[in-house]
C-alpha cells in the first residue's frame, strides 16, 4: 500500500525528515534559541506538508481565465499563510522570552537555568 | 433584538477581540481595567442570552460573511458550546474586577494595560474555540488564546515565571502543531474542514491508516494543551509563577476549553465513527485518566507551595473530565462536562483566595500560612470551603460531578472505576487537610500576628465564585440539565 519508490512521495519523505529533525532539536538541545529554531523547523515541515498535498500535477494558480483548466487547491495554501503568521508570532514571543531569561538568569542554556532555579528553592 | 439573536454567536468573540487593541492604544492601566471589566460584563450577558437561546430553540448556526458551509467558516453553537462560553465569560467577569488590586501589587505599573489586553485576547481565543464549527478556525483561536496565555504567565513577579512561560510555549506550540498535522491528514482524506461535513465524510474512510495517524496526532496535541497525564509537565510551574489573577483565570478556563475541543473532535467530528471503540483506545485513555487522578493528587500531597499543590490537583481534576469522556455513556460524559464548570468555579475561587494570601503576606508557601485562620479568617474560610469542594463533600459542586461520574461508571458496569473515583477523593482529603491543619491548628510565626484581612475588592469576587460553587452544589438541576442535554446531543452523533 505504502509507496516506497524514490522519489515517489518525495515531498512527504522530506516533510517527515524535517519534522523529526525539528522535534529532535527541541528535545535534545539545551540552548533555548536552538530550541526555538527547532520548533520553527518542525512547523515549516507542516507547512511543506500542507503545500504539497494541495499541489495538482500540471496545475497553475486558480485564476478564472479561459486558458486555465487545471489548477492547484488554493485552500491549504491560504491556511498555511495563517499558520505562518501564527508561527512568526510564536517565534517573536519565544525570542523575547529568551532575551528576558538572559537578562534575569544570565544564561540561555536550559540546564543552567534549571540549576539556578533549584538553588533558588 | 433580532440583530442580537442573529449575530450573537459571533458577537461573543468579536467583543473581547476588538476591545483588546484599544487597551494598547490608550495605554492607561486604570482605563484598561475598567474597559476590560465592562467588556467582560457585556460578554457575560451575551453568553447568558446565547445559552438561553440554544436551550430554547436548538443549535445556532452562523455563516461568517454569509458564506454557507462547508465552503465558508461556520460558527455552530450547541448546548455544550454555549455552556463553555458561559464558563469562560463568567470566570472573566469575576476575575477582572478582582485583578485590579492583585495586579497592582504584583506587576509594575507601566505594564498594567498589557495585562488586560492579554486577558481580553485570551478570553476571545477561548470563546472562539467554543463557538467555531470549523476545524482550522479552532487552531487559530487556540493559538490566539495560547499566545496570550504565555505572555500572562511571563508577567509573574518571580523570574521563574519566564522559564515556565517559555517551556509552556515550546510544549504548547508542539501540541498545537500536532493538531494541525492531524487536521491536514483529515483534509487529505475528506477534503473538508467543516466539522459537521467532516463528521459525514469520515465514516467512509475510517479504516485507513491516515485517519488512525490523524486521530493520534489530534489526541496527543490536545492532550498537551489540556495537561493529560503524562503530558502535564508544563502546568505546575506555569500556574505557580503566573500572577495570581492570571492563574485564577487560566486554571479556571484554559484547560477546560482544551477538554471541550477534545470532546468536540471525538464526539462531533469523529461522532459517527465512535473512535474510542473503533480504534480500541478506550482503555488506554481511561488508564491515563486514572493514573492522572492518582498521580496528580499524590504529588500534590508533598508540595510546600500551596499554588503548586493546587496546580497538581488540577492535573488530577482534568483526569476526572477525561475519565468521563472515556467511559463515554451519557451520565459519565455529562459528569465530565459538568465537572468542567464545577472545577472552574472551585479552582477559580481557590486560586483567588491564594491571591488574597499573597496580597497580604507576600507568599503562598505552606510554612508562611501558619495560623491563617486567625490572621485572615475570611480568606482561610474560603480556602477551606474550596478544599471541601475539591474533595467532593456533599452540598458542594465537587460532589455533583463525582456523583454523575460514579453513576456513569456503574451504568457502564465498571464498578472498579467507581471505587477508584472514591479512593482518589480520599487523597484529596489528605492534601486539603495539610493546608487546613497549618491554617487553623498552628500558631503564626512570631512577628506576623499583625496581619490584616485582604481588601474587599479581592474578597468579594472570591466569595461570589465560592457562593456559586455552593449554589450549584446544592441545586444542580440547571447545570445538570444543560450537561445532560449536551451529552445526549454529542452521543447522538451528527444525525
Amino acid at each position: 500500500m505504502i509507496d516506497y519508490s524514490f522519489p515517489g512521495l518525495f515531498n512527504y519523505w522530506i516533510v517527515f525528515l524535517l519534522m523529526m529533525i525539528g522535534l529532535y532539536i527541541v528535545i535534545a538541545h539545551e540552548n533555548l534559541i536552538k530550541k526555538i529554531v527547532g520548533l520553527n523547523v518542525f512547523q515549516v515541515s507542516v507547512f511543506v506538508f500542507y503545500i504539497s498535498m494541495a499541489k495538482v500535477k500540471g496545475g497553475t494558480a486558480p485564476i478564472l481565465a479561459d486558458n486555465i483548466q487545471v489548477y492547484s487547491n488554493p485552500l491549504p495554501h491560504v491556511l498555511i499563510l495563517t499558520a505562518i503568521v501564527v508561527g512568526v508570532a510564536m517565534t517573536a514571543l519565544g525570542l523575547a522570552l529568551v532575551v528576558r531569561i538572559q537578562e534575569s538568569f544570565g544564561t540561555i542554556e536550559d540546564d543552567e537555568v534549571r540549576e539556578i532555579e533549584e538553588r533558588q528553592e | 433584538m433580532t440583530f442580537l439573536a442573529t449575530h450573537i454567536a459571533v458577537l461573543v468573540v468579536i467583543l473581547p477581540l476588538m476591545a483588546a487593541p484599544i487597551c494598547v492604544i490608550v495605554r492607561c492601566g486604570t482605563f484598561a481595567w475598567a474597559w476590560a471589566t465592562a467588556i467582560a460584563a457585556g460578554t457575560f450577558v451575551l453568553s447568558l442570552i446565547m445559552l438561553q437561546q440554544v436551550m430554547d430553540s436548538g443549535t445556532i448556526i452562523y455563516n461568517l460573511g454569509n458564506w454557507e458551509g462547508p465552503w465558508g467558516i461556520v460558527y455552530r453553537v450547541d448546548a455544550l458550546g454555549a455552556f463553555v462560553v458561559l464558563i469562560v465569560s463568567a470566570i472573566a467577569v469575576v476575575v477582572f474586577p478582582y485583578a485590579k488590586q492583585s495586579i497592582e501589587k504584583e506587576i509594575p505599573k507601566e505594564r498594567h494595560y498589557l495585562v488586560y489586553c492579554m486577558f481580553l485576547l485570551c478570553q476571545a481565543g477561548l470563546i472562539g474555540m467554543a463557538v467555531t464549527g470549523d476545524a482550522f478556525n479552532l487552531f487559530v483561536f487556540l493559538e490566539i488564546s495560547s499566545l496570550a496565555t504565555y505572555v500572562l504567565i511571563s508577567l509573574g513577579k518571580n523570574r521563574r515565571a519566564l522559564s515556565a512561560a517559555l517551556r509552556y510555549l515550546i510544549l504548547g506550540t508542539l501540541g498545537a502543531t500536532f493538531y494541525v498535522i492531524g487536521l491536514g491528514m483529515l483534509y487529505i482524506m475528506t477534503g473538508s474542514l467543516n466539522m459537521t461535513d467532516l463528521a459525514q465524510l469520515l465514516p467512509a474512510v475510517q479504516h485507513t491508516g491516515t485517519i488512525h495517524v490523524a486521530l493520534a496526532f489530534i489526541v496527543v496535541g490536545f492532550g498537551l494543551k489540556l495537561a493529560l497525564f503524562p503530558l502535564h509537565i508544563w502546568l505546575p510551574n506555569a500556574y505557580t509563577y503566573a500572577p495570581s489573577a492570571a492563574t485564577a483565570f487560566l486554571a479556571a478556563t484554559a484547560t477546560k476549553v482544551a477538554v471541550y475541543a477534545l470532546i468536540r473532535l471525538l464526539f462531533t467530528v469523529f461522532g459517527d465513527v465512535d473512535p474510542l471503540e473503533t480504534y480500541g483506545v478506550r482503555n488506554a485513555v481511561m488508564v491515563l485518566a486514572i493514573i492522572g487522578m492518582f498521580a496528580g493528587s499524590i504529588i500534590a500531597v508533598y508540595q510546600a507551595n500551596v499554588k503548586r499543590l493546587l496546580a497538581y490537583s488540577s492535573i488530577a481534576q482534568v483526569g476526572y473530565m477525561i475519565l468521563g469522556i472515556s467511559i463515554g455513556n451519557a451520565p459519565a460524559l455529562a459528569g465530565g462536562i459538568i465537572h468542567m464548570f464545577n472545577h472552574a468555579l472551585m479552582k477559580g475561587a481557590l486560586f483567588m483566595a491564594l491571591g488574597c494570601v499573597y496580597y497580604v503576606i507576600g507568599s503562598v508557601k505552606l510554612e508562611n500560612m501558619a495560623g491563617l485562620g486567625k490572621r485572615m479568617p475570611f480568606t482561610a474560610a474560603a480556602i477551606l470551603a474550596g478544599g471541601f469542594s475539591l474533595i467532593g463533600v456533599p452540598l458542594t459542586v465537587g460532589f455533583v460531578s463525582k456523583f454523575f461520574l460514579v453513576q456513569g461508571a456503574l451504568a457502564a458496569g465498571m464498578w472498579p472505576i467507581a471505587i477508584l473515583i472514591m479512593l482518589s477523593s480520599l487523597i484529596a482529603v489528605i492534601y486539603v487537610w495539610r493546608v487546613v491543619e497549618v491554617m487553623y491548628f498552628r500558631n503564626p510565626a512570631i512577628g506576623s500576628e499583625q496581619n490584616r484581612e485582604a481588601p474587599l475588592s479581592l474578597l468579594v469576587p472570591t466569595y461570589i465564585l465560592l457562593g456559586a460553587a455552593f449554589w450549584f452544589g446544592i441545586d444542580a438541576s440547571y447545570t445538570g440539565d444543560v450537561a445532560m442535554s449536551a451529552a445526549e446531543t454529542l452521543l447522538g452523533g451528527s444525525k
